[in-house]
């Protein structure tokens, strides 16, 4: 469907999709992460990034948020680069990013996702908190609003995350293994979040492990193993052979070829 | 007034100046120390404090070098030698960050040993250029690092400023702006601090925040420097905000309480340095020893008040920590009695003292007299009674709450036996550890996933709830 077939005809406008990734690749200490990645995200989807560990999956989302450099390539937010969208992009890091006995409470760090929207040196007033909080009623924490977070469970922390970026009222959502070691109901919050999101025609990309719930909670897929192994809907693309292709040895080579330019030039 | 206090009729201006002076220093520190210590990168502080000596050489080179070669002449040359200082100070604080970062990675090593190897460097660069000139600078290596703070009260600024107190003037500045930065970019320098890859990705960079801190750092150093001491310096910068740090759960809090820390900590650092070895050395029979330091008695007092709050500290203090496992501990040896005599109760089998006490020692973690002081509490809160020949018995109280623990117990074990098979002997000594964490909410709620059982796996009666609910659980 939207692949580069199509990025690359004349007709293309890159404004219209949420995400386009064009020739992307990343590298950490000359190691190449990602290789030539070329994506464009349809609006309105809910999309899995899957694919093993070290598959790039991560770095892909940093890569789009501009944190870490990329080697070649371009990363296109409705037709823009980055650092024009930011209003736009919402992120949810890894859990373990952070330090949850950071002395905060779970309304300070959900207020964190309106800080661009505050403004350089302007404090976090009344009406800001207000926004915060309501966005920790809707994934339902709002009790827990003054806790420092490092008295929350880990579900509730991801919760908190979920509504951080929830506050920053985004169309396109970058979202880390939101799903990873979390209780049920957790979870369930989550995928609300999520279809709710996709009815307001909101574009979320997830990075998910757990490849038994991907048909159930996505309907589009990004098989990545450092280059995109297959992307669609789910139905069409999640097949057998594309996920051994993704998990099984046949990038094997791939990654010996990296290694030896990691060596070569080192 | 008591002998040991005496001393302080002595009290001067000098010794008002000196604590003004240190309290201010160490309040300054406390800020960027703040955040340097939920960065994690208290040892920055440590390494800023050694290596910004070489700007301070660097600053001295070129203005010496520019009066000597007749671009300046000797009155600009004294007016802006301490503005050159602090430009130095602030172009090695930064570097030192910027040459960490790099160090770490392309020599891909741990950050810590990046910092250990970049500011030992620039230190000692700085070090061998003030000896060089040692002769022709006002700055001396050994007042460097101990600093003169009983001298602060001598050196004075003229009378447009109330011919205050030079060392309180810098300091009192760098507070006032570290302060007016800190307040400004509150926001920011939390988000940086908690989450550097949202913070950038919202547009507000770590990295440059980071660089912003260490140039803070840097300044508030140099202007501690010549009061204080670079020692006391280090200590200023980590011990007032780890203190904070105990006794807080908020980052405004905690700064906040830093800034009262660092304050209280000049404050009692210079009175005990008047009174205290006076005192304590005079009872050893030293006649001559008058007072110490007030630098080292500083940072000895930022360590004392340090050890008061990790033992006093409301939540994670040692204290708090031995009373929440003492209570707890003693609510289980209480439960594990109550349980006991109405299982013996049940049995038909008669509970003498000694029996009882030999049961519930067996496979028991709980030390001998926590379970004595258990059925001593039992006993005087009318839970258990003893009969003629030293029985003990449960009192309509204490089988109110002994069933509570019973039925905890052998709910739990026919959840265990229904819902993943487990074996007779996994399920008590699950039960057994169990049954404390089950409260009545909790109990009930297994109840009715149950469907009410009447008995246990082991065909045992569960004892229905107390028509009046026990203390217990």
């Amino acid at each position: 469907m939207h692949d580069t077939a199509e990025s690359s005809n004349e007709g293309f406008d890159a404004s219209q999709y949420p995400l386009v990734v064009r020739d992307l690749t990343v590298a950490y200490q000359r190691k190449p992460v990602l290789w030539e990645v070329d994506y464009t995200a349809p609006q309105g989807s809910l999309i899995a990034i899957v694919g093993p560990n070290g598959a790039g999956k991560s770095t892909l989302l940093k890569a789009i948020l501009d944190l870490i450099p990329r080697l070649s390539g371009e990363v296109l937010i409705f037709g823009k680069p980055y650092r024009k969208q930011r209003a736009r992009v919402g992120y949810v890091p890894q859990r373990e990013s952070v330090d949850w006995d950071f002395p905060v409470s779970a309304l300070d760090v959900v207020a964190m996702g309106l800080y661009r929207q505050i403004g350089w040196c302007r404090p976090v007033t009344r009406r800001y908190r207000a926004q915060a909080l309501e966005a920790l009623r809707h994934v339902g924490l709002a009790e827990l609003a003054q806790r420092q977070i490092s008295q929350l469970s880990g579900g509730q922390q991801q919760r908190v995350f979920l509504a951080r970026a929830l506050v920053q009222n985004a169309d396109l959502y970058l979202m880390d293994e939101p799903f990873a070691s979390v209780d049920a109901a957790t979870e369930q919050a989550i995928v609300d979040v999520l279809r709710e999101l996709r009815s307001r025609g909101k574009t979320a990309l997830v990075v998910h492990h757990d490849l038994g719930s991907v048909t159930d909670y996505f309907d589009q897929v990004v098989l990545l193993n450092m280059r995109v192994v297959a992307a669609g809907p789910t139905s069409e693309v999640f097949t057998p052979e594309n996920i051994r292709a993704t998990y099984g040895g046949k990038l094997a080579l791939l990654d010996e070829v990296g290694e030896s330019m990691r060596l070569g030039r080192g | 007034m008591p002998q040991w206090l005496e001393p302080l009729q002595a009290w001067s201006s000098i010794d008002t100046w000196i604590v003004v002076t240190a309290a201010l220093c160490a309040m300054a520190c406390a800020l960027p120390g703040a955040f340097l210590l939920l960065r994690r990168q208290s040892m920055m502080g440590d390494a800023l404090s050694h290596s910004v000596l070489l700007g301070i050489a660097l600053a001295f080179l070129v203005a010496y070098g520019l009066k000597s070669r007749g671009v300046v002449d000797e009155a600009t040359y004294r007016a802006t030698w301490h503005t050159a200082m602090f430009a130095g100070a602030v172009l090695i604080g930064v570097a030192t960050a910027v040459l960490t970062e790099m160090v770490r990675r392309s020599g891909e090593m741990e950050s810590s040993a990046a910092l250990g190897v970049t500011y030992t460097s620039l230190f000692a660069l700085g070090l061998l250029l003030i000896r060089l000139v040692a002769d022709k600078v006002d700055l001396d290596p050994g007042c460097v690092i101990y600093g003169n703070i009983e001298a602060v009260a001598l050196d004075r600024l003229g009378a447009w400023v109330w011919h205050l107190p030079r060392g309180a003037a810098v300091n009192g500045g760098v507070l006032l702006a570290n302060l007016v930065l800190v307040t400004l970019f509150f926001k920011e320098l939390r988000i940086s601090t908690f989450d550097p890859e949202l913070s950038t990705s919202l547009g507000i960079r770590a990295d440059v925040m980071h660089y912003g801190l260490m140039a803070v750092t840097a300044v508030t150093v140099v202007a501690a420097f010549e009061s204080v001491g670079s020692i006391l310096v280090i200590a200023m910068l980590i011990v007032p905000p780890a203190t904070a740090y105990l006794l807080t759960r908020r980052l405004g809090q905690m700064i906040a309480v830093s800034l009262v820390v660092a304050a209280a900590t000049a404050v009692v650092g210079h009175v005990s340095a008047i009174t205290l070895p006076g005192a304590m050395f005079g009872a050893l029979g030293f006649s001559s020893v008058a007072d110490a330091s007030t630098s080292g008695m500083m940072a000895v007092t930022g360590g004392v008040l340090f050890s008061l709050a990790l033992v006093a500290s409301p939540h994670q203090g040692l204290v708090a920590r031995a009373i929440r496992r003492l209570a707890w501990n003693v609510r289980v040896a209480r439960e594990d009695v109550l349980g006991l005599l109405y299982r013996l109760e049940e049995m038909r089998v008669p509970a003498a003292p000694q029996e009882v006490y030999r049961l519930l020692r067996e496979g028991h973690a709980v030390a001998g007299w926590l379970l004595k002081w258990a059925l001593w509490q039992l006993r005087r809160e009318r839970m258990i009674e003893a009969e003629a020949e030293q029985r003990l018995r449960l009192t309509e109280r204490g089988r109110a709450a002994a069933q509570n623990v019973v039925r905890s117990h052998r709910l739990w074990e026919t959840f265990l036996q229904r819902y993943f098979g487990a074996s007779d002997e996994r399920q008590h000594v699950s039960a057994h550890v169990t049954e404390h964490f089950i409260d009545r909410r909790l109990r009930e709620e297994l109840a009715a996933e149950l469907n009410r059982p009447e008995t246990d796996p082991q065909g045992r009666t569960i004892p229905p709830p107390p028509a009046k609910p026990g203390s217990q659980g």
